[in-house]
C-alpha cells in the first residue's frame, strides 16, 4: 500500500491555519485522503513527507525554530528530497543569501534555495498590494498574487527555475523538490501551489 | 478558519479601483497583514535601542510610543500620538513592522501616521481620547487598524468601522493580568452563545443578539459561523511573565501585546526573549518553565493591584 501524503506546517509562527485549510481543500478537490499537522518540535518532522513554511516574521521563525535538531533536521530532509513550499517569510527563510533593508540583524536561515532575496522589497504595509500575473507552468493567464511586505528574489542558481515574474521581477521559483513565492497563495481563492506540492510529494512515495 | 478570499474593500480610493491590474488597501491586504502577526509578540518600545532589542529577541512588531502606558499613568496629563522623529528613527533602523498609537477618534493623529510610514495604527485607550461619541472610520485607510475590546460589543462596533485586528483593552501600566483575562473570557464566552443559535440557524436570536451588541446582523452571522471573531485577536494589557503570555494563548489569543512589562523590568533583554518562546510553545510547559527561569521575579514591574486613579479600559465605547 501506498504511503499517505503527509503535509506539514511549520508552526512557530504566522499564517499556519492558512495552510492547514488550503492543503485540506487540495485534499478535497483531488479526492486525497491525506494528512495535515503542525511541525513545532524537531521530533515531529520524522513523520512528514511534505512541508509548508508560513508567512510571518521571517526573524521570528527563524530564531523560534533554531534549535540544535531542528534547523539541522529540516535542512537534512529537503536535502534528501521532501517536497518543500515556502511563501513570503517561508522563501526568506528558504533563500541562501538575503539583502536586509534597513535593518543589518544576521537572521538565521535555512539556505537550501539558491536565491538572492531582497526582504520587503516593494515597500512597507501602505504599499502592500493585489495583482494578477500568469503562470506558464500551471497553464494559468491569470493568478491573484497577494504581495504583504513582500520579498524579491534579486537573483537565482543556475539550478532554479522561474515560476511567475511580475513585470521583470521574478516572485516565484522552483528548485528540484523546493518551491518557494513572494506572495501568499494560502490567502488566494485558488489552492493551485499546494495542490502542486501535493503532487512532488505523491511522487516520492 | 478566517476566509479573507474574496472580500473587496468597497470603499477603495478611485484611481485604485480604476486600476483593475493592481490594488492597494482591500480587506485582503488589511486583514492578510495581522494573519502575518499571528502566534508572536509585539512590543513597546520609546526608542530605536529598545526596538532593535525587540527585532533580535524575535518580536514580530513593534509599537512606538514616547511614554511607556506606566509612564503615561505617573506622569498625568494628556497622552497623546508619539513624536514623528522617534516614529521615523524606528522605522528606519528595523526590518520588522512597526505600529503607532493615535487618540481615540483623531483622524488627524491617524493620517499623519499613516503618512509616516507605519504599517499599522493602534487607536488606543492608553492615549487621552480625542473624541467620546465616535471613533475612526477606518475603511477610509490604506494602513491597518488594530483597536481594543473589552468585550465582544465593543470588538464587533470597533470592526464594523473597519479595524483589521483587534486586541483585549485589559488594564495597561498595571502590570496585572486579570483584566485582560476578564475580556477575553467575557468575549469567549458571547461567541460561544452566538455560535450555540448559529447552529440551531435562529436568525431570531441572532438579530436579537446584533441589537442588544449594537452591530450589524451579518457580523454576528458572520462570527457564529466562524465561532470566533472575524479578525485577529491579540491580548493586551497587564502581561507581565512568560507565564502571562501562554495563559493569554491558552485562553485563546493569536498573540501577545507586551508595553510596559518588559522595558520597566529590571531584565528587559532576558524577558524579551522569554515573553516569545512562551507565547510559541505555550501548549508545552517544559519551554514555558525554560522561558520563566530566563526570568527573574524580582525583576518584574512592581505593578498596581487596584485603587487604580485611571481605568484606561472605560475609554472608548
Amino acid at each position: 500500500m501506498m504511503k499517505k501524503v503527509n503535509i506539514g506546517i511549520l508552526g512557530v509562527q504566522g499564517d499556519i491555519e492558512e495552510h492547514i485549510v488550503s492543503v485540506e481543500s487540495a485534499f478535497r478537490e483531488t479526492a486525497m485522503d491525506g494528512i495535515v499537522s503542525i511541525v513545532k518540535y524537531p521530533e515531529q518532522i520524522d513523520s512528514i513527507n511534505g512541508l509548508i513554511i508560513p508567512g510571518g516574521e521571517s526573524t521570528s521563525i527563524g530564531k523560534l525554530s533554531n534549535t540544535p535538531n531542528f534547523h539541522n533536521n529540516i535542512k537534512k530532509k529537503i536535502t534528501q528530497g521532501m517536497p518543500v513550499l515556502g511563501t513570503c517569510a517561508g522563501l526568506i527563510f528558504l533563500s541562501n543569501q538575503i539583502v536586509q533593508s534597513p535593518s543589518n540583524i544576521s537572521q538565521k536561515l535555512l539556505g537550501a534555495l539558491e536565491i538572492e532575496t531582497e526582504r520587503n522589497a516593494f515597500g512597507r504595509q501602505h504599499d502592500s498590494f493585489q495583482s494578477e500575473f500568469p503562470i506558464p507552468k500551471f497553464g494559468l493567464d491569470k493568478f491573484m498574487g497577494v504581495f504583504i511586505r513582500a520579498p524579491r528574489i534579486r537573483s537565482i542558481g543556475s539550478n532554479v527555475e522561474i515560476l511567475a515574474k511580475l513585470n521583470d521581477t521574478i516572485i516565484a521559483v522552483k528548485q528540484g523538490n523546493i518551491i518557494a513565492t513572494c506572495f501568499h497563495p494560502e490567502l488566494s481563492n485558488t489552492v493551485i501551489f499546494h495542490k502542486y506540492l501535493i503532487e512532488l510529494v505523491r511522487e516520492t512515495l | 478558519m478566517i476566509s479573507l478570499v474574496g472580500k473587496q474593500n468597497s470603499l477603495l480610493p478611485q484611481q485604485i479601483s480604476n486600476n483593475l491590474d493592481s490594488h492597494t488597501g482591500t480587506i485582503l491586504l488589511k486583514r492578510g497583514f495581522a494573519h502575518m502577526l499571528k502566534h508572536g509578540v509585539i512590543m513597546d518600545v520609546t526608542n530605536v535601542n529598545q526596538a532593535q532589542i525587540a527585532e533580535e529577541a524575535g518580536a514580530v512588531a513593534v509599537m512606538v510610543l514616547d511614554k511607556l502606558p506606566v509612564e503615561v499613568r505617573q506622569s498625568g496629563g494628556v497622552a497623546r500620538t508619539a513624536g514623528m522623529k522617534i516614529i521615523k528613527d524606528v522605522v528606519n533602523n528595523i526590518s520588522i513592522p512597526v505600529m503607532a498609537k493615535c487618540r481615540i477618534g483623531h483622524i488627524s493623529e491617524a493620517l499623519i501616521l499613516e503618512n509616516s510610514g507605519v504599517d499599522m495604527i493602534d487607536e488606543s485607550e492608553v492615549l487621552t481620547p480625542a473624541d467620546e461619541s465616535s471613533h475612526i472610520w477606518k475603511w477610509d485607510f490604506t494602513t491597518p487598524f488594530v483597536d481594543g475590546a473589552k468585550n465582544l460589543g465593543q470588538a464587533l462596533r470597533r470592526i464594523e468601522e473597519g479595524a483589521s485586528m483587534m486586541r483585549t483593552k485589559g488594564e495597561p501600566g498595571t502590570g496585572n493580568i486579570v483584566e485582560a483575562v476578564r475580556h477575553i473570557r467575557s468575549m469567549n464566552q458571547d461567541i460561544a452563545k452566538i455560535s450555540y443559535f448559529y447552529n440551531l440557524q435562529d436568525k431570531q436570536e441572532l438579530f436579537r443578539i446584533s441589537k442588544e451588541l449594537n452591530t450589524s446582523y451579518e457580523l454576528v452571522v458572520e462570527t457564529g459561523r466562524l465561532g470566533r471573531l472575524p479578525v485577529v485577536n491579540f491580548a493586551a494589557g497587564g502581561i507581565t511573565t512568560p507565564a502571562d503570555a501562554a495563559l493569554m494563548m491558552k485562553l485563546g489569543c493569536d498573540g501577545v501585546f507586551v508595553g510596559s512589562g518588559i522595558y520597566k523590568s529590571l531584565d528587559p533583554l532576558e524577558r524579551a526573549s522569554a515573553i516569545v518562546l512562551a507565547t510559541t510553545f505555550h501548549d508545552k510547559v517544559e519551554v514555558i518553565a525554560e522561558a520563566q527561569e530566563m526570568i527573574d521575579e524580582k525583576k518584574s514591574m512592581t505593578g498596581i493591584g487596584d485603587d487604580l486613579d485611571l481605568n484606561m479600559q472605560d475609554r472608548g465605547i
